[in-house]
């Protein structure tokens, strides 16, 4: 392999090892919060993904009905709760959260979705539907089972992804999309070509881990979120709803999910059932860390982009095979070292 | 007799088919300090964390006049209920600056929490020095502290300690009675869970004996405090030595008492 070649499958690694890392904290900020795997994370990115393309070529998207239908059946499974206790400001704001805000957004996508609109209206947009899509799942699937056992709610997950993969075939079809580039330079460096496109999800990648570390770092409720995860009765005891970080911690993780799919649909076509295969690279990834420490998770979907860019140059039809592999001697390794730790307890 | 503050009535808690307290009631009235008393696995812990809703339970639970029984704890430290539990339940990984402030959660956009912060620190000089140490670092004197700590900067009108002197050095235990006593004078109500029955008794107004999840007894800490049943089983010297073994047993070598 020449010189080139090596830097041109390092730059294409780094580009999907970039949206593999982002998928990285997301699951391991939500297992953390809540003890949630969570399957699904790579359906926001081909919501998202979807969605802008929907939005691009002037079609209504289908995450409308599904944002408003999650909405009414999270308000449904609110609706004893509040008949029971009777006060007015939870009523309301059960109405305001589940019913007023997805019915708004719904209304303004209705309205713009036809139109000529600027690309950055249509990815807000994009976000406004699909970001909160995470609360809402968590509400009606994972809330009333928090306390239940991981296993439980790992297979919860499984279920939530064959459901999620299967609406999202219903609601965009069986075809690939692929957006517009944020950019089309493209910049010389030698003999390396670096597209605009992949400069993006750099820069953008990094802007937003930076973002999501000065939020746990510096805001009330990043640390809060963090002190659920370190200890989840000491937090109750200080007053931090856990139904509170559970939502928080999806909103964060659609958020991202949202965010990497918009980055990565120009340099990538997206599928309906795209989403899963990126989100458990970057499950491997996150496993490499552990499912706890952030940076090392982060690394280790970095390591699964460039492993799978030279793997698909060397023996295209094992890539995945090759990548996935990769988790097998982690494993081994992190279940020493877990029964070491138990031991030191 | 004016109205409790939290009163209990006829709480039972069971772990699967283990029932560890049955039909307990009891009542703290605002301003006073109550003390249940108990030997090891009398049930203590299980009614506290049955007060708090950390555990599921039946019977009734009102406090300030509300049945909080629905009520998440998340909502009762809100309303004012606190707990220091017995394990601390600390952010070991997190400043100890970072678990005071997170104390106060429920009153984030109360601008008074500084000075709350600011009097924690006052009143522990010891976690302001530490202010940037991990929880986790601290010696079990500093723990309990920075646990005490963190239940104040909620502003509890109810604070519920679990057994605060445990595995602590004399010269700590002191202290934090000290701190009991200047937390009544403010206003704090207090529900003291102790095994060190001669110091509960002596700071409380009123108290209970909790044995194997029933209440033996009860009464003003004055008549407790003589009364020979208390005397012989938790106050004469059997009552010592069990809690001196309980105490290596904790491990409860405290680095802040040397
Ligand atoms: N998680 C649990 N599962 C099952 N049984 C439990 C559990 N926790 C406590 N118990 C049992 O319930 C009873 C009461 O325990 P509890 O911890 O409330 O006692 P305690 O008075 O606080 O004791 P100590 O002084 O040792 O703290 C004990 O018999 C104990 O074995
Ligand atoms: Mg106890």
């Amino acid at each position: 392999m020449s010189f080139d070649i090596a830097l041109f499958l390092t730059q294409d690694g780094l580009t999907n090892g970039a949206i593999y890392a982002l998928m990285a904290l997301a699951l391991v900020l939500v297992f953390a919060v809540t003890r949630v795997i969570f399957v699904p994370q790579g359906e926001f990115l081909a919501y998202g993904a979807l969605t802008l393309a929907s939005l691009e070529a002037g079609k209504l998207p289908g995450t409308i009905w599904l944002l408003l239908a999650l909405g009414i059946l999270a308000f449904l499974f609110d609706l004893p709760g509040l008949l029971r206790q009777r006060r007015a400001r939870a009523a309301l704001q059960s109405a305001t959260w589940n019913l007023a805000v997805p019915l708004l957004i719904a209304a303004l996508v209705y309205v713009m979705a036809t139109e000529q609109t600027a690309r950055p209206v249509q990815i807000a947009l994009t976000c406004a539907l699909v970001v909160p899509l995470g609360p809402l799942l968590y509400r009606v699937a994972y809330q009333p089972i928090a306390d239940a056992p991981v296993l439980v709610l790992l297979i919860v997950s499984v279920a939530l992804h064959f459901a999620l993969s299967g609406l999202g075939l219903l609601l965009f079809g069986a075809e690939g999309v692929r957006t517009a580039p944020f950019s089309d330079a493209s910049f010389t460096a030698g003999a390396l070509v670096v597209s605009g496109q992949s400069l993006w999800v750099y820069a953008c990648s990094v802007v937003l881990m930076a973002l999501l570390y000065l939020f746990f770092d510096r805001t009330l409720y990043g640390k809060a979120l963090r002190a659920t995860a370190v200890n989840r009765i000491g937090a109750r005891l200080s007053g931090i709803s856990t139904v509170f970080a559970g939502r928080a911690s999806f909103l964060l993780a659609a958020s991202i999910g949202v965010f990497s799919g918009v980055l990565i649909a120009p340099i990538t076509t997206i599928y309906y059932d795209t989403g899963f295969l990126v989100g458990l690279k970057g499950f491997v990834g996150a496993i490499i860390g552990g499912l706890i420490s952030y940076p090392l998770a982060a690394a280790g979907a970095l390591l699964v982009g460039l492993l799978e860019s030279f793997a698909s140059f060397y023996a295209s039809a094992f890539k995945e095979v090759i990548v996935f592999t990769l988790i097998i001697p982690v494993l081994l390794w992190l279940s020493l070292r877990t029964h070491h730790d138990e031991e030191e307890e | 007799m004016p109205d409790a503050l939290l009163e209990a009535s006829l709480v039972s808690v069971a772990y699967g088919k283990v029932r560890a307290v049955q039909e307990v009631s009891l009542r703290v009235a605002p301003g006073t300090v109550v003390s249940v008393i108990g030997a090891n696995g009398a049930g203590k812990t299980t009614l506290l964390c049955a007060l708090m809703g950390l555990l599921p339970c039946t019977g009734g639970v009102r406090y300030a006049g509300e049945d909080v029984r629905e009520l998440t704890t998340e909502r009762r430290v809100a309303r004012g209920l606190s707990l220091v539990a017995e394990r601390r339940e600390l952010f070991g990984s997190m400043s100890v600056h970072d678990n005071l402030l997170l104390g106060a959660f429920h009153r984030r956009r109360d601008p008074a929490t500084h000075a709350d912060l600011e009097a924690v620190f006052e009143r522990f000089p010891r976690l302001r020095e530490r202010h940037r140490q991990q929880a986790s670092t601290l010696s079990g004197g500093e723990r309990q502290m920075l646990a005490l700590g963190r239940a104040l900067m909620a502003r509890p009108r109810l604070l519920m300690l679990d057994e605060p002197s445990l595995g602590l050095a004399p010269l700590i235990v002191h202290e934090i009675f000290r701190i009991v006593r200047e937390l009544k004078d403010n206003g704090v109500s207090i529900l003291l869970v102790e095994q060190n029955a001669r110091a509960a008794l002596q700071i409380a107004d009123y108290g209970y004996v909790l044995e194997t999840g029933a209440m033996a007894l009860e009464g003003p800490a004055r008549e407790l405090e003589h009364d020979p049943r208390v005397v012989e089983t938790y106050l004469g010297l059997g009552g010592k030595e069990d809690r001196e073994r309980r105490t290596r047993g904790h491990g409860g070598v405290d680095r802040a008492g040397s």
